[in-house]
This record gives C-alpha cells, sequence and structure tokens, in this order.
C-alpha cells in the first residue's frame, strides 16, 4: 500500500515562531489526509499551530553534485555581510 | 527574529525540552470539586463509571492496532484518538471514585472490577478488527458511529449539575470532534473508492449498525439525572446520513442486537468479547498489584 501512497513534506509552525519549518515528511494517499496524518504524526506534543503540507514530488531541490558551483563561491566572500560600516553613535536600532 | 537553523523557530526559548512542545495545560483548570448537593451521588457515580467504560473500553479496543494499522501515518493516528479516550476515562473515573468516596482510585476501578461491574455500550467491547471480528474499515465504521454519538451526548452534558462531568464534555468535545473527522474521512475515501473496499466498508458498517439501538436507550440511572439519549437521535441520524451520503452508502436496516431480559452494557450484561478484552486490560495488575514503568 505505502508504495502507492505518494511522499509529502510537512512544515509545522511553532506558537512562538513566525514562519513555517519542514519537520519531516510521510505518505498519505492525498492532501487532505496528508494534513491530518501530519496533526498526528508531527504535533501530538503540542508543537505547533499551523501545518502545510507539500507534495515531495512539487519540490526542486538543488543536486549534491551541484554544491560546489552553487555554494562554494560564496564562501571567500565575507564583505557581502553589511559588517564593514562603521555604525554613527546615535543610530539607534542599528 | 531570524533563525540559523530550520528547527529554531519551533523552540519555546525559556524551555530546553523543545522537542516535547511547550505550554501544555492542565486537563480540567480550576474546576469545582465539590460534589453537587442536588444530585443522587449513588447515580452520579453510576454515570461517570458509563461514560469512563466508553472510552475506557474503546480505548483498549483501538490500542489492538498498536503496530498493525495499514500505514505507520494511521497507527499513530489511532494510537493517538485511543490515548485521547484514555485521557477520558481516566478523569471519569476518578471522579467516580471521589465522588463514591470509598477510597477507589481510577487504577482500582480500571483493573480490579469485574465483568458484570462495567457499564459500557457494548458498541465499544465488540471486535472490530485488527482480529476477528472486523478489519479496518469495520474499525473505521465504529469510530464514525461512537464519536457522532458522543459528541451528541457530551453536547447535552456541557450544562450539566455535576461541573466536573461537564468539563470533561467540554474538554472531550474537542477531542471527539477530530476522531469523527477521521472516521469520516476514511469511511467517505473506503465507501467511495474500489469495489472491494466499497464491500469493506458496507461490511464494516453493518457489522456495528446493530449496536446503535443501545446507545440511544435511557437507562434508569440516566432518567433520574434528567438525561434522554433519545433526544440526540435526530442529530446522530443526520450526521451519519450526511457521511454515508458522501461515501456511497445507505444506513444499513439490521435488527438491534438482543438484550438479556431487557438488559445490556449499561446493566452490566456484556457480550462475550468482553471478558477476553477485560483480561489483556487486568492481567498485569492483578499478577502485579500497583506495577508501575
Amino acid at each position: 500500500m505505502s508504495s502507492s501512497w505518494p511522499l509529502w513534506e510537512v512544515f509545522v509552525r511553532g506558537k512562538r515562531g513566525l514562519n513555517h519549518v519542514h519537520v519531516g515528511s510521510l505518505h498519505a494517499p492525498d492532501a487532505e489526509m496528508a494534513l491530518r496524518n501530519a496533526r498526528d504524526v508531527y504535533t501530538r506534543r503540542n508543537e505547533g499551530v499551523s501545518i502545510w503540507v507539500v507534495p515531495a514530488a512539487a519540490i526542486t531541490a538543488s543536486s549534491p553534485d551541484e554544491k560546489d558551483p552553487f555554494f562554494a563561491p560564496s564562501g571567500d566572500k565575507v564583505y557581502r555581510h553589511p559588517t564593514f560600516y562603521s555604525i554613527p553613535e546615535d543610530v539607534p536600532h542599528l | 527574529m531570524s533563525f540559523d537553523n530550520a528547527y529554531e523557530s519551533l523552540i519555546d526559548h525559556e524551555d530546553t525540552h523543545w522537542a516535547f512542545g511547550t505550554g501544555f495545560s492542565e486537563a480540567l483548570p480550576g474546576v469545582d470539586r465539590a460534589i453537587p448537593s442536588d444530585v443522587d451521588s449513588a447515580d452520579l457515580v453510576a454515570y461517570c463509571l458509563m461514560l469512563g467504560d466508553d472510552a475506557l473500553v474503546l480505548s483498549q479496543r483501538l490500542a489492538e492496532w498498536c503496530s498493525r494499522a495499514p500505514e505507520l501515518e494511521e497507527d499513530v493516528a489511532l494510537a493517538n484518538i485511543a490515548l485521547d479516550l484514555l485521557g477520558q476515562a481516566r478523569l471519569l473515573l476518578t471522579r467516580a471514585g471521589e465522588v463514591e468516596g470509598c477510597g477507589r482510585d481510577e487504577d482500582a476501578l480500571a483493573y480490579l472490577r469485574d465483568e458484570r461491574d462495567f457499564r459500557n455500550v457494548h458498541l465499544a467491547e465488540i471486535e472490530c478488527g485488527p482480529f476477528a471480528g472486523g478489519d479496518f474499515a469495520t474499525t473505521m465504521a465504529r469510530l464514525l458511529v461512537f464519536s457522532t454519538w458522543k459528541i451528541a451526548q457530551y453536547s447535552s452534558l456541557l450544562g450539566f449539575a455535576d461541573p466536573v462531568v461537564a468539563a470533561v464534555a467540554a474538554k472531550g468535545l474537542k477531542e471527539l470532534a477530530y476522531h469523527r473527522d477521521h472516521a469520516a474521512q476514511w469511511v467517505v475515501r473506503l465507501g467511495d473508492g474500489t469495489d472491494e473496499s466499497h464491500r469493506r466498508m458496507r461490511a464494516g458498517l453493518a457489522r456495528v449498525w446493530p449496536f446503535v439501538e443501545e446507545l440511544f436507550a435511557a437507562h434508569p440511572v440516566e432518567q433520574r439525572l434528567g438525561l434522554d439519549p433519545a433526544g440526540y437521535r435526530a442529530e446522530f441520524d443526520s450526521v451519519i446520513d450526511t457521511v454515508l451520503s458522501a461515501a456511497g452508502l445507505e444506513r444499513p436496516t439490521s435488527v438491534p442486537a438482543a438484550r438479556v431480559n431487557g438488559r445490556a452494557g449499561r446493566d452490566g450484561v456484556h457480550t462475550e468479547a468482553m471478558g477476553y478484552l477485560l483480561a489483556e486490560l487486568q492481567h498485569l495488575h492483578r499478577s502485579l498489584p500497583g506495577a508501575t514503568w
């Protein structure tokens, strides 16, 4: 049976969280059941107040083979962080 | 606020046990536990046992699915539902012992009563799978019927004379709403699915339907407490009809299960399956009294 049920990725927003974060995946026959299964599997210990489910097949992921071309170039460009500005003493909230 | 890793936003920053969620509340916060003077205590004890035993016995039945459900996700769902019912049972049996005043706690009532002292309806105790007597469809048929009936029953208890029972009903309604939703989802999918799933769903419904009549028969204890289950039969029928029509199923026309000299579960007269169920539920406590994990 499992083999015919598609995989869903589950995102949960915690009580104090501002965004939904990925917590895991599960199998379900359709979106409605995926939502209910997510409720049962991932929020049974009071973890969340909102759930998103997304068909795993709908996610386009970067490939491990592309790791270097994708991510290595940013590794030595520390100047992209806005940490090189001198902040005037009288500017609040910065 | 920004998060360096995906799990950080789930953390309550004042609590290191983040994986278990936070902000848990008491089951019945601020409820007056004084024994109401305008209700007959013996009747209140008996009624708490009826409600508590319904929940305890169905919880035990659902727990039998542990590790046997058709899917891992469904395994967890059934265990969650069983635990919700167990929670209701604990509160109700504790209340029964408290009002009785003979020093019996929830464990004494759950583990040390004999079959004839249990007051649950037959619907809760009959075998509907995973073993003989049914399958997953039958289990969903029973859960739909049970939770639809319980929702109507608990709704009628929100203003009940005993504030503890009223509070358990209010708490239980939220849980039962999910149980009914879960069961209805499956009844519709299986009823409106393949020829085989439709056949099984119809058979499951036919299996549990003879036990519906008992749910709406007022016991003398209920009558004395001013409660009338027949009063919510129409609400029950309307919900069941809505689900069945979406599922492409019809209400079975089976003959109600026979009573024994007019008595049934509420009188302590049970089906053959009940003895086996209690043996499994009670043997550990009876072999090793007071055993804990």
